[in-house]
Formats: structure tokens, C-alpha cells, sequence
């Protein structure tokens, strides 16, 4: 069914614009066409449909169940409410001091924000269409691995010493009520439908911009890098080249939606997957903007510590990808 | 007067809150006082974990998005 992207692709930028197929320009045009297009489409339709479904799920009912269920599934079930739950970065703050005190350990709760970035529906529906069932599967395992080693980590250092006081004291005299904020009357269609509209335009209005960035670098590496000079220079995912690029995805800031393209375009042109996964998660996870945030509830050494264990994964992750999966 | 406060660490939809609810008051003709609140203490003694939200006399009245024309203008003369 996606094929008709590829046909509209050919026909924008061969007949209509008149690029040559094999020109590096008409080859750079053609997948900025085709990937826009296909990735606008999917995005409408996708996130409408699962806003729908999940317009009863927010964060005051993941908090009240983390709170109420057994810390050893806790990790499992922090991380992949991270991964479902939608919720903008700006909210991390709250989220964690409502976790925090509700006497959810500091690590389910990191359990919870680590995944949170790397996996959410557009994400998974991008990798999907763009790179194909496999590699999709890979990403979200690694993703919810992160989140869960991270979060089982903290909690052994005893990670909640490292908090604000305040944030402690919170954490400590933890008194949980049975939520009455989250008690709430189940939902009309009409309802979801709002919430669903609601949602998509929110979405789209956050990573309209992202998706063509994204895709316009994807474009740029597709048309003008040569095809095998990846898999020349850095195709035997040579050790170094690892901890090189999860290096080079600090500084890049991004969301998950705007570095999908540029993977698929990194894979396709023969960079190992390993050294392709840890740098789009580093530029997705470990950014500063975000972390300055978590300044106001934890300390620097706490905050320092979640960054070098975030850095130290991706590099882990990559080398053993690079070893267990050659393509 | 009235005292309104919006919760929210800083992002657009804080900004957006305030200000319509600004507007609205405005229009209604009720004086009101809207305060930007991002300390994370104050966000945490009110339970609030998804932002925007607005507390109206200490009472939390809204979470979660930008609240609609409507409801805004609801608690004003509630609250009257």
C-alpha cells in the first residue's frame, strides 16, 4: 500500500520537476518526497487511531499502579509505560516528583522517563515503514533494556540519597492516597474523539518540524553521500566508531521523529546497526536541555550519573549489535 | 481580587493558560490576578503531574492541557 508514496515520489520529482533519476540532486528530492509524504500520512492516521485507544490512560494511573505492584515487575512495567504513555518533556518534572511521592522507587521512576523519549507510537510507526519490522524490534528491546538496567542501577547506588532534600522528604514521607484525581467516569466515543483530535494536532504541531528536518538531512545523505562510503570507512563498525557516535549525538539535539529518517538513510547507505542505534539514541536521550530540567529535583552527581550510565549504555549497546548482528 | 495560579515548569501551553485566562477575565469584566508558578515545591504540594494546571483559591481546578474558553470562563463566575 506504501508503494503509492514511491509512485508519487517518481512522478513529483522526475515529471513534474524534472530531476534525473540518477542524479545526485533528483535522488536527494525523491526521498525527501517520498518520506515526507508517506510519513505525514502514516503520522495522521496513526496517532488518531491510538489516541482513540488510549485516551484513558495517563500518568496519575501509571503512578497508582507502579505504586501498588511489585518492585521486581516495577522496572519492566515503568519502562513500558514510558514507552506507551505520552506525555511532553516539559511535564518531567511533575511526573517525577508525583511518582516520587508516591513512594514509587527512584529508579521505576527513571525507568519510566529513560524510555519514555526513545520509544512512543510515532516512533515505532516511523522505524516500521522506513527501516522494516526487524530492525524496529531491535530498537524497542534495546530502548526498554536501557530503561530497565538504568532504573535497577539507580535504585542499587541508592539513587534517592542523591535527590533535592525537598524531593527526598517527599519520596520518604510518602503517603498514598488512593487517587481521586484518577478515578474517572469511562469515556463516550464523542470523548475519545475529542481527545483524539486534541492529541493530533498537538503531536503534529510539536514534530512537524522535526520529521523535516529529519528528513531533509536523511535526503541530504541519500542523494550526496556515495553509497558505500559508510560501509568503506566505518563498515567493519570498527571499535572506536561506537563511542564516536554516541559522542557526535550530544551536541545534535533531536526527538525520535526527526532521527528516524536520518537512520533509515545511515542504514541504507551501510553504517553497521549497532553504531547507527547509539548514535540516534544518544541524540535522543542524552541531551542538555532536558537534563538541566531534572536540576531541580536531583544533584549533580545524581544528575552526572544518569548521563555517564545513558552514554556507557548506547556505547554497550552498539558494539554488542555490531557484533551479534551484521547485516 | 481573584488569584489565579498557573502550574507548569515553563513550557508554551503554560504561557497560553495564563494568558487566556487573562483574556477571558478581561472580557467577563472580572479583575483577576494570574501568577506564573514553576517551582517544582509548589507543583508537588498541589499533586499535580501534568502540566498546565490551574488552582483557583488553592483548589485545584484544571491539569493536563490548555483548559477551553468556556470552562475558564465557568470557574470565574463560580468562584465569584
Amino acid at each position: 500500500m506504501l508503494s503509492i508514496f514511491t509512485i508519487l515520489a517518481d512522478w513529483l520529482a522526475y515529471s513534474i520537476f524534472g530531476f534525473m533519476p540518477d542524479s545526485k540532486l533528483g535522488g536527494a528530492v525523491h526521498f525527501f518526497i517520498e518520506d515526507t509524504t508517506k510519513i505525514f500520512f502514516l503520522l495522521v492516521l496513526m496517532i488518531y487511531i491510538i489516541a482513540l485507544i488510549r485516551a484513558s490512560l495517563n500518568v496519575e494511573r501509571v503512578r497508582d499502579y507502579l505504586a501498588k505492584n511489585n518492585k521486581y515487575l516495577g522496572y519492566l512495567m515503568g519502562a513500558t509505560f514510558g514507552a506507551i504513555t505520552p506525555f511532553c518533556s516539559c511535564s518531567s518534572i511533575p511526573v517525577f516528583l508525583g511518582f516520587t511521592s508516591a513512594g514509587i522507587p527512584v529508579g521505576i521512576t527513571m525507568s519510566f522517563l529513560l524510555t519514555s523519549p526513545l520509544i512512543n507510537e510515532v516512533a515505532v510507526l516511523l522505524l516500521l515503514s522506513l527501516v522494516g519490522l526487524e530492525i524496529t524490534i531491535i530498537y524497542v528491546l534495546v530502548g526498554m533494556a536501557i530503561g530497565i538496567a538504568g532504573g535497577v542501577f539507580l535504585d542499587l547506588i541508592r539513587a534517592e540519597q542523591l535527590l533535592q532534600p525537598f524531593a527526598l522528604k517527599a519520596y520518604q514521607t510518602a503517603a498514598f492516597s488512593d487517587g481521586e484525581l484518577s478515578i474517572r467516569p469511562k469515556l463516550s466515543f464523542r470523548e475519545r474523539h475529542d481527545f483524539a483530535k486534541v492529541e493530533l494536532l498537538d503531536i503534529l504541531n510539536r514534530v512537524w518540524k522535526w520529521v523535516l528536518i529529519g528528513v531533509g538531512l536523511g535526503a541530504a545523505l541519500h542523494g550526496f553521500v556515495p553509497d558505500l562510503w559508510f560501509a568503506d570507512n566505518l563498515g567493519n563498525g570498527q571499535w572506536w566508531s561506537v563511542p564516536m557516535a554516541v559522542l557526535a549525538g550530544i551536541p545534535l539535539y533531536s526527538n525520535a521523529t526527526g532521527v528516524i529518517p536520518v537512520m533509515e538513510s545511515l542504514i541504507l547507505k551501510g553504517l553497521p546497526l549497532g553504531t547507527t542505534l547509539a548514535f540516534c539514541m544518544s541524540t535522543v536521550a542524552a541531551s542538555f536541555p532536558e537534563f538541566i530540567l531534572l536540576k531541580q529535583v536531583m544533584t549533580w552527581k545524581l544528575l552526572v550519573i544518569i548521563f555517564m550510565l545513558l552514554l556507557m549504555s548506547f556505547t554497550l549497546v552498539g558494539w554488542l549489535i555490531n557484533i551479534i548482528y551484521v547485516l | 481580587m481573584k488569584e489565579i495560579e498557573v502550574l507548569g515548569s515553563g513550557c508554551a501551553k503554560c504561557v497560553k493558560t495564563a494568558e487566556l485566562i487573562q483574556a477571558v477575565a478581561n472580557d467577563c469584566g472580572i479583575p483577576v490576578r494570574v501568577i506564573k508558578e514553576s517551582s517544582p515545591e509548589v507543583i508537588l504540594k498541589h499533586g499535580v503531574m501534568s502540566t498546565p494546571a490551574v488552582v483557583i483559591d488553592n483548589r485545584l481546578m484544571h491539569s493536563g492541557s490548555v483548559p477551553d474558553k468556556n470552562r475558564i470562563k465557568e470557574w470565574l463566575l463560580m468562584t465569584q
